[in-house]
């Protein structure tokens, strides 16, 4: 299991890969995939359990619902091991691996995602195939909170209590900007405990750029209940990047040249350093 | 009538996969609010470990179908066309579809079946709509037996499906234990030289009929079942227009990207050859039980054999070629 040091370091790397492969690519989402960046990396590595090497029938199952975030996922799962880190660099060319929104293509992925509004409900029949099947698999799926405005999310929401997917966690990158300004400018959705709450979610809150506070809660998440699990994670739309935090031109803005090495200096390294 | 004591193609699913699931736990069906509608009644009665109600929430309904496939669940989704190839159309596409997932996706009630419930109801743009989503098959079953064949063939194959069938009992085409049903293979029924006539569905036993009334004015009909219009039995299609002067195709859809839509693109880059494509017009159908509404485009055996002759004297007028 990580420290809490390592996992920082890996969130470093990681933010470090994302920015570099949306600046390769000429495209990407920025501003989403650096707020998701430190529950991605406390998922993959501290709470779930998988192997990189062959998709286990008790395996944790993870569902990008918000799924334009897919180069913060890429980079983890490069890091994790499901993917050559040369991937990153392909990103969004002619016959690549790495689309930009998540395929079963990619090791790792275990479903398409890119229109919002899918993931929960793929996730409460992946938990209510290991309900029945007794396996101890969680399927974790994370969303955004602009993808709260798609009615499916409650849908989905509704049948998992119905059903006491104890084995659901659910997960909000709770960044308060989509791309049209901020989410409750777009379409009102405070306050989020309220809404999971009345439709039988256990909710937690939780800073979700801090990794203590990550750390901390995921490894308390209880795992035998019969309450579906929702954490609202608040967090910085670009969180690690001065001049893309908080700022909704960055939802999907491609850092040039000399805005990478900026970024790359403030997340601590040096070009030389990074290409190694 | 159905020689199966006027049971519906429902039924003969329901049954078929009741019968499937006895010995298959992998096998589930999913409905939403819908298990009256589909006759699931003694399936989720019978099996309901493997049996997933998720209220009237298509879309969910679908995400959730293919989470259990991606668990290796071998999954039916069930219930009204109308609500499957519209609502529930970007989940298909995306979470079964793309994601490759093994559900078969079962549209009840399809076409006009709900007759005077009118355009709501209907799903007269299924065909077209599935048929130009990649990687999956688009299957209408034309009678109880074919249903039966089609439920075992579907259970036994890996992958995304959309099979659309009828809400009442409809004429058998075949006789029991007579009909096989192979995924992607044309099921030819009579072979003659003048008249091809291609159809799917319950439309299929409308077709039959008109040809039984062009062969008794002499004319020489092929007859062709077309129960998967994807993927689309190419070479038996072509190899059949090859032996006629005129095609017919024969379809409970728009006239538009159906049946005839495919047909009509496999012979204009193939064999372009006279042709007629009957099915629904580009309209919302007025008030009218399902075999009213037959009636009313011309859906029907006499109406179908006048086309034909038409078809065949324009032909014979403008002299092409045979």
């Amino acid at each position: 299991m990580k420290s809490i040091q390592e996992l920082q370091d890996i969130t470093r790397r990681v933010r470090v890969n994302l920015l570099r492969s949306i600046h390769t690519a000429g495209g990407g989402h920025t501003g989403g995939s650096l707020s998701s960046v430190d529950i991605l990396t406390t998922l993959f590595f501290r709470t779930m359990r998988y192997s990189p090497l062959e998709k286990l029938p008790d395996r944790d199952r993870f569902i990008l619902s918000k799924g334009h975030s897919a180069e913060g996922f890429y980079a983890v799962l490069a890091e994790a091991g499901f993917i050559p880190l040369e991937e990153l660099w392909n990103y969004g060319t002619f016959g690549a691996m790495l689309y930009g929104h998540p395929t079963p293509k990619v090791p790792g992925v275990e479903v398409p995602t890119g229109a919002l509004g899918h993931g929960l409900s793929i996730g409460v029949g992946m938990a209510i195939a290991a309900q029945r099947d007794q396996l101890p698999s969680r399927v974790f799926v994370l969303m955004g909170d602009g993808e709260q405005a798609e009615g499916s999310v409650w849908e989905a929401a509704m049948s998992a209590s119905h059903y006491r997917l104890g084995n659901l966690v659910g997960i909000i990158d709770h960044n308060k900007l989509q791309i049209s300004g901020t989410v409750d400018d777009v379409m009102t959705i405070s306050s989020l405990r309220d809404r999971w709450s009345s439709f039988g979610w256990r909710v937690f809150e939780v800073d979700g750029n801090n990794m203590e506070q990550l750390v901390e809660l995921f490894d308390a998440l209880p795992t035998d209940g019969d309450t579906p699990i929702m954490v609202v994670a608040h967090t910085v739309k670009g969180k690690g990047v001065s001049f893309i935090e908080n700022n909704p031109s960055w939802h999907h803005k491609v850092p040039s040249a000399e805005e990478l090495q900026r970024a790359l200096e403030e997340l601590g390294y040096q070009t030389a350093e990074v290409n190694q | 009538m159905s020689a199966q004591s006027g049971l519906s193609c429902r039924h003969a699913f329901t049954r078929t996969l009741a019968e499937i699931a006895a010995t298959d736990p992998l096998v589930y069906a999913v409905t939403s609010d819908a298990r009256g509608s589909v006759t699931l009644g003694d399936f989720a009665r019978d099996y309901p470990g493997q049996f997933v109600e998720t209220g009237i929430a298509e879309q969910n309904a679908t995400g959730i179908a293919a989470g259990l496939a991606l668990s290796g669940k071998n999954v039916f989704l069930c219930g009204p066309a109308c609500f499957y190839s519209a609502r529930a159309v970007e989940q298909v596409k995306n979470d079964i579809a793309y994601a490759n997932a093994n559900v078969t996706v079962l549209g009840v009630s399809g076409g006009v079946s709900y007759g005077a419930l009118g355009s709501t109801h209907h799903s007269l743009h299924d065909i077209g709509l599935y048929r130009a989503v990649p990687n999956l098959a688009v299957v209408l079953p034309a009678d109880y037996e074919e249903t039966v064949a089609a439920t075992r063939a579907l259970a036994a194959h890996h992958g995304p499906a959309y099979v659309r069938m009828g809400r009442g009992a409809v004429p058998d085409v075949y006789e029991p234990g007579t009909c096989r049903f192979e995924l992607g293979k044309a099921n030819v029924l009579a072979e003659g030289n003048e008249c091809a006539i291609l159809a799917c569905g319950e439309a299929l036993s409308h077709a039959v009929g008109a040809a039984r009334l062009l062969e008794e004015q002499g004319v020489s009909c092929s007859v062709v079942d077309v129960h998967s219009v994807k993927p689309l039995d190419r070479e038996t299609i072509l190899d059949v227009c090859a032996g006629a002067r005129v095609v017919l195709t024969v379809e409970e859809h728009s006239v538009y990207g159906g049946l005839g839509g495919a047909v009509a693109e496999l012979l204009a880059t193939n064999r372009p050859m006279p042709m007629a494509i009957i099915g629904f017009p580009d309209e919302f159908m007025p008030a009218g039980d399902s075999s009213e509404l037959f009636d009313f485009v011309g859906i029907r055996a006499d109406k179908i054999a006048e086309n034909a002759m038409r078809l065949l004297e324009s032909v014979s007028a403008h002299g092409a070629r045979r």
